[in-house]
């Protein structure tokens, strides 16, 4: 298996810039997601990991070897598709078996090949059927069936759920997931669901507007967001932005917030202007001692947790509380903020001051 | 705005009974959400109520009155579709204006200005109004489609899927604005989806529908709460409950024959011990998955939680959901 290296890589489409400079590391055995939203540049990195786009600059290396500018056909990958495209006119054997006749291999192995596949995707029952009358799951097991016979270095999936209703979805990720860690292939994902970003996920790139906002692992950059964007795109519902100017020394504890103290972690830079108070809707409290005040605008039951919206004076934050705890639309409530996991951002860049939280992964991120 | 009642209504397609006997009643004003697997039948309600399918038997009543020989356009429906279908050559005004300017309607351009501008704020799409429906985005280009709805005053709006070609990002924000644009209007709404936060998160009431049936009607938290059936337990809840052998923790009440354990109904630190497989980070919700005699148990622990692959947590149940061999709950 393989280990993927990206460095300095740019893709140009005429005046348009689709990837502006990524570098990312892929580890040998890791399953790693692209996971941004449309037009953010993650299926044209893809792309030209595969070697269906070339790139406008920069280097990709499989295993070492440079290989930015070879053919799809010499860099051994298999890329499956998110509209699974299957022969029609064959059985299920067949479909699976093609990449490994056309290589020209011989029969015996071919079938040993085939069966061993199917064995792994459970999906002995349906050998001879022909791929017309299959369900949806079925049909990408048999894709990825026709993916995995080969042995390739690496797999590259570009939304390969993304056909799938929101149940099977479900399902059909726990399943991919499993499978990945009984063969440890390198696995590239391509996704704009941070749900199944986080799921899947060992690694996560978030990608915006052709760059890199942040590389890392599914739970730091869900707690240490380096940017206002990662921090709005990964959760849901999304980060909690109140908005506040005021000037901050390196070593604060606390910030003034609707003229109360509130709680952030301690800052490692000062900084003077415009401010997004950053908290997750987990780490939002209702209580009446709190001095920060809201109204009760909406809530939404979730079954265990509920959300609650309510309007304050730097705008509106949602809080995730136990469906059980009373709370009427109308009311005015305090506020409780876990200060320990708020992060602060420069309103008008949106970059993440760095704290106690989070100078540890921003530094090397 | 009216009430919609179906009084066992059934239609088949062939052999294939699509809506099998279907009495249900959508209150004037409420928000109510069919939920169910693909083929139970959702769609071809809704298509049943806005007189695109007739039914083989049964009575279909729009604010008290059947509405069986009438056109659909005689129903006075309002239907979003999965896909939007906007009219690529006009301006986004002119696509929300067209379904005011029906020679039926004969509604006056001043009216049509006015109801245009309302539409295009709820939604926020104003600035747009100018642009040609082609320049747009798909999650503008939707509204578009849900704003052509809302510019009328029909009976009822009949939703089919309408945010499910969208991403995730801007299908939780119009889940959202549709749920105020719903109660600031006062507006009666049937919905049909087989994603379960936009059921739990917008509904007043939900419909769960399984093979053209309509199986349990109530509220989100009823249903979440006290579902009739496993399947319908496992509708509603990620993750899902987990359906294991009645007896794994003990004695069992009398018939039961599967135990159903939600995460909050699994208590950990006392009980059997289960190993580790796996914990899954999703950032506001940390998923551990056990194995406890072969059996799979997915359920939720602290979001920093030390436990890793390997490790064992003893659990046991608490006020847990026990289901009969036909998956009928039994207590």
């Amino acid at each position: 298996m393989a280990e993927i290296e990206i460095r300095n890589l740019r893709k140009e489409f005429g005046d348009f810039t689709a990837v502006q400079s990524s570098s990312f590391k892929v580890q040998d055995g890791e399953f790693f997601m692209l996971l941004g939203p449309s037009g953010c540049g993650k299926t044209t990195t893809l792309r030209m990991i595969a070697g269906l786009e070339l790139p406008t600059s920069g280097e990709i290396y499989l295993d070492g070897e440079e290989c930015g500018q070879k053919p799809a056909s010499q860099r051994d990958i298999a890329f499956v598709f998110q509209m699974f495209a299957l022969y029609p006119h064959m059985n299920v054997r067949r479909n699976i078996s093609y990449p490994l006749v056309s290589q020209g291999m011989q029969r015996a192995q071919v079938r040993e090949k085939v069966a061993e596949v199917a064995r792994i995707l459970d999906i002995e029952g349906i050998l001879d059927r022909p791929v017309g009358g299959l369900s949806g799951g079925d049909r990408q097991r048999v894709a990825l069936g026709r993916a995995i016979v080969r042995d390739p270095k690496c797999f590259l999936m570009d939304e390969p759920l993304g056909a799938l209703d929101a149940e099977f979805r479900e399902r059909m990720a726990e399943e991919l997931r499993a499978l990945h860690d009984r063969m440890g292939a390198t696995t590239v994902y391509v996704t704009h669901d941070q749900l199944e970003a986080m799921q899947m996920g060992d690694k996560i790139v978030v990608m915006n507007h052709g760059v890199i906002e942040q590389f890392g692992e599914p739970q730091d950059i869900y707690d240490k967001p380096a940017t206002m964007f990662v921090a709005d795109f990964i959760g849901s519902p999304s980060m909690n932005f109140l908005t506040l100017e005021d000037r901050v020394e390196a070593g604060a504890t606390s910030i003034a917030l609707g003229g109360q103290a509130v709680g952030i972690p301690a800052l490692h830079e000062a900084f003077g202007g415009k401010m997004a108070y950053g908290v997750r809707p987990e780490h939002v409290r209702l209580s009446d001692a709190a001095g920060f005040r809201g109204q009760i605008v909406a809530t939404e039951y979730l079954g265990t947790t509920q959300i609650v919206t309510l309007a304050t004076l730097n705008g509106d934050v949602k809080a995730r509380i136990g469906s059980a705890q009373p709370a009427r639309v109308g009311e005015t409530v305090g506020l409780d903020f876990n200060g320990a996991t708020v992060t602060l951002f420069d309103r008008r860049t949106g970059r993440a001051l760095r704290s106690d939280l989070n100078d540890g992964v921003l530094a090397h991120g | 705005m009216a009430e919609v009642t179906l009084r066992g209504t059934t239609k088949q397609f062939g052999s294939t009974v699509a809506v099998d006997d279907l009495s249900m009643t959508t209150p004037d004003g409420a928000f109510v959400v069919l939920l169910g697997p693909t083929g139970a039948g959702k769609t071809t309600t809704l298509r049943l109520i806005a007189g695109l399918e007739q039914p083989d038997a049964g009575e279909i009543e729009i604010g008290g009155r059947s509405v069986l020989g009438l056109t659909p356009a005689q129903r006075d429906v309002a239907m979003v579709f999965q896909q939007y279908s906007l009219y690529p050559h006009m301006t986004v005004r002119e696509n929300l204006a067209f379904p005011l300017r029906s020679p039926v309607l004969e509604t006056p351009e001043q009216e049509i200005k006015r109801k245009v501008g309302e539409v295009a704020e709820t939604l926020k799409i104003s600035h747009k109004l100018d642009n040609k429906a082609t320049a747009l985005s798909g999650g503008e280009m939707q509204r578009v489609s849900i704003g052509r709805a809302l510019v009328r005053d029909p009976s009822i709006y009949l939703m089919d899927e309408p945010l499910s070609s969208l991403d995730a990002k801007l299908r939780s924000d119009l889940r959202i604005e549709l749920k105020r644009v719903q109660a600031s209007l006062g507006a009666t709404l049937l919905y049909v989806t087989h994603d379960q936060i936009e059921a739990m998160t917008m509904a007043t009431q939900v419909g769960v529908l399984e093979q053209g049936r309509l199986v349990q009607f109530g509220t989100p938290r009823e249903i979440y709460e006290d579902p009739v059936s496993l399947t319908v337990a496992g509708r509603l809840g990620l993750p899902r409950i987990n359906a294991l052998p009645a007896d794994l923790f003990g004695s069992a009440p009398p018939r039961a024959c599967t135990i159903g354990l939600r995460p909050e109904h699994i208590e950990q630190g006392e009980g059997l011990l289960s190993e580790v497989v796996r914990v899954e980070h999703l950032g506001d919700q940390t998923r551990l998955h056990l194995s406890l005699a072969g059996h799979d148990i997915i359920t939720l622990t602290s979001v920093h939680t030390d436990l890793t692959p390997g490790a064992t947590v003893a659990i046991r149940p608490r006020n847990a959901l026990y289901f009969d061999a036909s998956g009928a709950r039994v207590a």
